[in-house]
């Protein structure tokens, strides 16, 4: 039952998160559009994200690869 | 999982905060003069050569060093020390097409050098070959149509290593919201690889010979390779077979959604599905049972894996930007985890920052995983392999960004200078360093 519960408050919160999205001009968008402020992973990370996939077992959900490289050493 | 509701509940008030402040500021002006100049009247960002022309080059460079205990070639015991010398080239060619979408070639060339010393025990008395090198080739191309705010991408990518060769393919798809402030994004990648099959020295079947009719014999080798001797031993002819390979295959389909929420916070969710068959476990990992006995890793020859992620960026004040992700991840393998970071980058003037970052990661173990002579000989599946083992890691560290308006040095072709080193460290005894470059050029 509490499992649902924070399901639902999980999900409430998301919505209400949304909800308040404040539509923005192009020219309002100087500090969303700074570089830093990317929602990617940075050029110098790729060999990070290598090393991370192959020393762990979880990967993904991070715009990176899924699959490809042994790694294995 | 509270850590979440707390940085949700955090995003709904400071989205909020945010539209009371900018309702109040419209309020405020809503005189505004007639002879305003309007934005798009004299907007000049839409011009754009039409030429193929190479934008951007980005050379990378990395440095990796680990040490550890716990070697899956030698059955979860055993150094597991390695350096890896990684370098790469990406280029990015730029043109508009007649319909004035925007296309993108990017071609991408890596290599890296590695040496490790578990290798070298894939033969019993360590006498195996210590290193090797990868390279791996991308391409990728994508065109956007920057009206509509859509783009479509195809792309390409090999990697290839002595013992490991993959190929992959992706396609790519996105779509802004209406209002430009939102958009959707689905890749689909496909990796087909092949494993070589090469079993630590002791599996490995003992040359055999065979004599032929004409008082000759043939020696044919554990790879294969045969050879055949007269009576005098002089090799008449030879011919050389490849080590045999064993397909692994990766589907995924990945997912994002990002929204802004305000002038100074945006996020983007992300989800992967990743189905993975064929031979998913490596010919030269050696797992001890209980009973002293050694063999090869075994491990079921499919799994999927779904990752959900959340990033969350936020710009504080005027010169702080908050850079924070959380991931979840599960797969049928039993493996469940969780990943969180945090970025802080700090611009100490417009055009240089620093950034000290953070990483915490918690997995509970594989069913198929137990440590050096803990498996069973009746166990179906069976690893020493400590990645699918139960553990938590920090990775903490710091970068620096130069974006110069004259270019790095005063160089005017040199836009960008990235440098980045960390530590990381697992619960399993597992340290590693890594130092990262990243030169970008105009």
């Amino acid at each position: 039952m509490i499992k649902y519960l924070t399901k639902i408050l999980f999900l409430a919160l998301l919505i209400v998160s949304f909800s308040s999205c404040v539509h923005l001009k192009e020219y309002q968008k100087n500090r969303i559009n700074d570089s830093e402020m990317a929602l990617t992973n940075r050029k110098v990370e790729k060999n990070e994200l290598n090393f991370e996939s192959y020393r762990e077992s979880a990967s993904g959900a991070n715009a990176g690869k899924t699959g490809g490289g042994c790694g294995c050493n | 999982m509270k850590k979440i509701y707390l940085s949700i509940v955090g995003f709904s008030l400071l989205c909020r905060l945010n539209v009371q402040a900018q309702a109040s500021y419209s309020t405020g002006n809503a005189n505004t003069p007639a002879t305003t100049i309007s934005h798009t009247d004299y907007d000049t960002t839409d011009y754009r050569p039409r030429r193929f022309r190479l934008d951007e080059v980005n050379l990378f460079s990395s440095y990796y060093t680990q040490n550890g205990d716990h070697s899956a070639v030698t059955g979860g015991i055993g150094t597991e020390k390695v350096t890896d010398n990684s370098n790469g080239i990406d280029l990015n060619f730029l043109w508009l097409n007649n319909s004035l979408n925007k296309n993108t070639l990017s071609v991408g060339l890596g290599y890296d050098h590695h040496t490790s010393a578990s290798s070298a025990y894939v033969a019993l008395n360590g006498g195996a070959k210590p290193g090797g090198t990868r390279i791996y080739p991308s391409l990728d191309w994508t065109v956007e149509n920057t009206k509509q705010g859509t783009s479509f991408g195809i792309g390409a990518y090999y990697s290839g290593e002595y013992n490991y060769k993959s190929k992959g393919l992706d396609l790519h798809w996105s779509t802004k919201t209406a209002d430009k402030n939102g958009e959707f994004g689905v890749k689909l990648q496909g990796y087909f690889d092949e494993v070589k099959l090469i079993y630590p020295s002791e599996f490995v079947p003992q040359p055999t010979i065979t004599v032929i009719p004409a008082g000759s014999y043939v020696i044919t080798t554990a790879s294969g390779n045969r050879e055949v001797v007269s009576t005098a031993g002089r090799v008449i002819s030879n011919s050389k077979n490849t080590l045999p390979s064993s397909p692994r295959t990766t589907l995924s389909a990945a997912f994002s959604y990002s929204q802004i929420i305000n002038s100074r916070l945006q996020v983007m969710f992300l989800g992967d599905v990743v189905e993975q068959n064929g031979y998913l476990s490596l010919p030269f990992h050696r797992v001890y049972f209980s009973n002293g006995k050694d063999t090869i890793e075994k491990l079921p020859s499919q799994r999927f894996k779904v990752p959900v992620g959340i990033r969350a960026n936020y710009f504080l004040g005027d010169n702080i930007i908050l850079r924070s992700y959380y991931r979840y991840y599960m797969d049928s393998w039993g493996s469940k985890a969780n990943t969180a970071s945090l970025e802080v980058a700090y611009k100490v003037t417009p055009f240089f920052s620093i950034s000290p970052f953070y990483r915490y990661y918690a997995q509970s173990a594989a069913k198929y995983f137990a440590p050096y002579e803990q498996h069973s000989a009746s166990d179906e599946y069976y690893t020493s392999n400590y990645e699918y083992g139960q553990f938590q890691s920090s990775y903490y560290g710091v970068g620096f960004r130069i974006v110069p308006p004259k270019g790095v040095f005063g160089w005017q072709n040199l836009h960008e200078l990235e440098i980045r080193y960390g530590h990381y460290s697992q619960t399993t005894n597992l340290v590693s360093d890594v130092i990262s470059v990243n030169l970008g050029f105009k």
